[in-house]
């Protein structure tokens, strides 16, 4: 009986296809009021008065509340942002009053009564502006900030709210070796996440000291720490509570609606309030992933060995930094694509503008990364003359090498990219670009990515089992199903260790920091690995303890006996054994009377030798393992229109094991479906006064039906992880990483320019080609 | 009989063929009723605009976006208008063709696309695959890579059109060593 390797549908898949999976927004209890968020107009200005007055007297309205200099500042790393704008709003969209009513279109009347006097200020509206001299300040106080998860770095008088950097080698040195030298400028605007359920939290404040909040996060026991911390409670006062999650990539990991609604449920006497982003907030209001401007310069010798990597990077944080000082560090910690590079320099800044403020976007920076270090490698081999692929081949990372930080690589840290170059470059063989129609030309592109954790150090994942009488078992653990189908993964370890059938596993979906095991975040496709490990502990904790009672029932030692098959059983002699339902809630002699007790398994697991990186130098072990790949698509595109269309899409990704190769797989078709909308579409977009202009999904498009390639081609390579359940790497967030480059390589090709400006659309390509035939 | 203080009135609406009481104000959309008063939370707001189509119903056998649709329009007619909602689906070949193509991963959208595809085949069995499509691009779905919805979608068509049924489980993909 093997569950592991096995495509088992979802655990909560019947329920979605029925409409009986619930989520945040399908359960409101009666008596539950409404707060809506009054939104900044503008995107830069000084508060002179917010008029709450004419909305408190609109009917069905509670209380109406905006920022107080009591309220605790925010902030995952640098705490510079108050829940509510104090003094000054930073960007358009940004929350300015709350109002709490008891309907929410009551709520919604009352909140366009509430009048904004402010005094603009001058508007930094590029991060290019926001480090040039005599800059306006977004954050004039930035020194005086408290730095809430080091390492951070504020640079005070400045719109630098972090610099992380990679000092490895002599760069003088990799120069002097270099024969060839290549630099190219990039840009990737900041993109939403657009899940397709909006963020929302609700907040009870109960008199017996507990809150209760009911929350769309990703990181329920960040929330329940953020929220003890800044109201002075103890933890276990703070319950969160998540049912399933419609969808997340990173947006829902940040804290933010749910200290709006514990603020909101502090004025109205603790009575339940419930706070629902509209699209328009959840894309304005709420945090977007970052952009970024990269400057790269690559030396290497005539042969294409990479000498020298010199890199800047501009991160688009918006407003506040949130956790952009962690994406920074995880930048550095990849910089060079998965190359072998002796001698770096890189500088990674966190730079405040007067945009939405930005957080995790699926890939934790790693797709804008790829996008610079990737374009680069496509111009030195133009410039050496060399197949793309080969260069790549040429200076591939292989065990022994270290990274930019370097951790010493081993074969199962870090998979093999070889074979991931060799068979992608083999399914996209054929012309770098070729006519195939009279104003059609089919070009093809390739691109590497790889990435870690970039996970705090202390990291945390537990299990708990327990066992039914009738041997079936239940499973915690505190990861979120954000439709990624951990919940089932677990599940399936669990139930190939126990060797059982995976229907014999009961998991919930609903996640209760009260009596769930921390699960540190479901973030950086970690959940497989650490939840994973928690559970093959719990695993071997529940089997010894059936094996101490079952040697009673058997009259043996302990170590006589195996597990397996539902059964207990003596090692020598198979025959004779007792069930998991024999002694899963303690074992009764024929007389009635019993011994042992309900089997109850635990396991817990923290990350092993990782460490911060080291602010001068980087140098640190960023996470436990490495999942590297190779992406390319084939592109037709129109050369009197610029239209194009991606119609076919190939990943070769060293999963280490597929414990649901299915799911994997849809994992990974929809990361390329999302990285195409990246390459093609997608761009958070503002009017010169810093307006947002797209906060719908009208406006702001993603990849609809029909826009999908004709083909997407997935394979997978297997070198196991040999720390990981089953050898599985990580892989939820992989399909988009390197798709953006592979397809602006293609249009490169098609084009006969290069194109360094995400996202790659008609327009941009007609003026790209204008602009250079102007120069000619 | 309105409530001339909250503007609210009783009103009878019939959803997946049950009759029911709601009581409304004249804004109130078909969506916010189905969720909020009659507690059938299948459909979700999503935009609450006509972009993202998670709300989608089918009226008459047409699929329909709710957040867009007056609750009033509904109401004591006679005949009664038909609203279905995904709760009304009962063992229906498109959802097990969703389950058997992996044609959702967080599931938030899933509602609106079982409705949008039921009311394809009940409206064009015959549809060819640019016609599905078309039919597709009304809802998104920002987990899944598209491809899975529309095989799922081609059996759905496939049954109706009295093909042979496509295999039950999945094929795993062979990994390369």
């Amino acid at each position: 009986m093997h569950a592991v390797g096995q495509s088992v549908a979802r655990k909560e898949a019947p329920n979605k296809v029925t409409g009986r999976a619930r989520y945040n927004g399908d359960v409101t209890p009666v008596g539950t009021l409404t707060a809506v968020i009054v939104p900044s107009p503008h995107a830069h200005a000084k508060l002179r008065q917010v008029d709450v007055e004419p909305a408190r007297r609109m009917p069905g309205v509670v209380a109406v509340i905006t920022g107080q200099d009591t309220d605790p500042m925010c902030g995952e790393v640098l705490e510079d942002r108050p829940p509510l704008a104090r003094g000054t709003v930073r960007y358009h969209g940004e929350p300015v009053a709350l109002v709490i009513a008891h309907g929410e279109a009551e709520a919604r009347a009352a909140a366009r009564r509430v009048t904004i006097d402010c005094v603009p200020l001058p508007l930094v509206a590029t991060v290019e502006e926001a480090v040039a001299p005599g800059a306006p300040l977004v954050h004039p106080e930035l020194g005086a900030y408290r730095r809430a998860q080091p390492p951070v770095v504020p640079k005070p008088r400045t719109n630098i709210a972090d610099h992380a950097k990679i000092r490895r080698g002599d760069p003088t040195k990799g120069w002097a070796a270099s024969a060839v030298a290549v630099s190219g400028h990039y840009t990737v605007p900041q993109v939403d996440h657009a899940a397709m359920e909006t963020r929302s939290a609700r907040v009870e404040i109960l008199h017996d000291g507990r809150v209760i909040v009911q929350s769309t996060t990703q990181a329920p026991f960040e929330v329940q720490k953020l929220l003890a911390q800044s109201f002075h409670l103890q933890q276990g006062q703070v319950i969160v509570d998540v049912p399933l999650v419609g969808g997340a990539f990173g947006g829902k990991a940040a804290v933010q609606l749910e200290v709006l609604a514990y603020l909101a449920s502090r004025a109205v006497n603790g009575r339940p309030v419930q706070l629902v982003n509209s699209r328009e907030d959840d894309m304005a209001t709420s945090p977007v992933g970052i952009g970024l401007v990269a400057d790269v310069k690559l030396g290497a010798t005539r042969d294409g060995l990479l000498q020298v990597a010199e890199l800047s990077f501009l991160l688009d944080t918006g407003a506040y930094a949130d956790s952009t000082p962690r994406v920074a560090r995880a930048i550095c910690s990849e910089c060079t694509g998965p190359y072998r590079v002796e001698h770096v320099r890189c500088d990674v800044y966190t730079v405040y503008t007067n945009h939405t403020y930005a957080t995790a976007f699926r890939g934790f920076g790693h797709f804008p990364l790829t996008f610079a270090i990737e374009r680069t490698m496509d111009r030195l081999a133009a410039t050496l003359d060399m197949d793309p692929a080969e260069l790549r081949r040429k200076n591939l990372l292989g065990p022994g090498d270290r990274t930019p930080t370097r951790m010493m690589l081993t074969r199962s840290t870090l998979g093999n990219p070889q074979t991931c170059l060799d068979r992608a470059a083999a399914l996209l063989a054929g012309p770098a670009a070729q006519p195939i129609g009279p104003h059609t030309v089919r070009a093809r592109g390739l691109a590497l990515f790889w990435k870690t954790s970039s996970s705090p150090p202390n990291a945390i994942s537990g299990a708990l089992v327990s066992f039914n009488q009738d041997g079936s078992v239940n499973l915690s653990t505190g990861t979120i199903e954000v439709g990624a189908g951990t919940k089932t993964t677990s599940a399936q370890i669990l139930a190939e260790q126990l060797g059982i059938d995976v229907n014999q596993v009961h998991i919930h979906t609903h996640i209760n920091t009260k009596v769930d095991p921390e699960h540190w975040k479901t973030v950086a496709s970690m959940s497989t690995f650490m939840a994973g490990r928690a559970v093959m502990e719990a695993a071997e904790d529940a089997k010894a303890q059936l094996k101490s009672v079952a040697a009673i029932a058997l009259k043996c030692a302990p170590g006589d006996l195996s597990v397996g098959q539902g059964r207990v059983f003596l090692t020598a002699d198979p025959r004779i054994y007792v069930t998991f339902s024999d002694v899963a809630h303690g074992y009764s002699y024929p007389g009635g009377d019993a011994v042992g007790g309900q089997i109850m398994g635990r396991g817990s697991y923290i990350m092993r030798h990782l460490t911060l990186l080291d602010e001068d130098t980087g140098e640190g072990h960023p996470g436990p393992s490495f999942t590297v790949g190779a992406q390319g698509v084939e592109i037709d595109l129109d050369t009197r229109t610029w239209q194009y269309r991606v119609v076919r899409a190939v990943t070769v990704v060293d999963a280490g094991r597929a414990i649901n190769p299915a799911g994997a797989r849809a994992m990974l078709q929809g990361g390329m479906c999302m990285g195409i909308g990246l390459a093609t579409r997608e761009g958070v977009l503002y009017d010169r006064d810093g307006q947002r202009l797209n906060d719908q999904l009208r406006t702001y498009k993603v990849m609809r039906a029909g826009e999908q390639p004709d083909a997407y081609v997935v394979e997978l390579v297997e070198t196991p992880q040999i720390d990981a359940p089953f050898g599985a790497r990580a892989l939820g967030e992989h399909g988009l990483l390197a798709i953006p480059a592979a397809v602006a390589a293609a249009v490169s090709h098609a084009i006969g320019r290069p194109v360094d400006h995400l996202p790659i659309t008609p327009e941009s390509l007609w003026k790209l080609v204008r602009s250079a035939e102007a120069v000619q | 009989m309105q409530n001339a203080n909250t503007g609210r009135a009783e009103h009878l609406i019939t959803v997946n063929g049950e009759q029911r009481r709601v009581s409304l104000r004249p804004a109130d959309t078909l969506l916010y009723t189905l969720r909020d008063e009659l507690g059938l939370t299948g459909a979700k707001p999503g935009c609450e605009n006509g972009d993202c189509g998670a709300c989608t119903v089918l009226v008459n056998d047409v699929p329909m976006k709710s957040c867009l649709l007056l609750t009033m329009e509904f109401v004591d007619q006679d005949p009664p208008r038909s609203v279905e909602t995904v709760e009304g689906l009962d063992g229906a070949e498109v959802q097990r063709q969703f389950l058997q193509h992996w044609a959702f991963q967080c599931g938030y959208c899933t509602s609106g696309f079982l409705m949008l595809v039921e009311g394809l085949r009940r409206q064009r069995p015959e549809a060819n695959r640019d016609e599905l499509v078309d039919w597709l691009r009304s809802n998104i779905c920002r987990c899944t890579s598209y491809a899975e919805l529309i095989h799922a979608v081609e059996g759905v068509l496939e049954r109706e059109r009295g093909a042979a049924p496509a295999s039950d489980h999945p094929t795993p993909v062979p990994p390369t060593r």
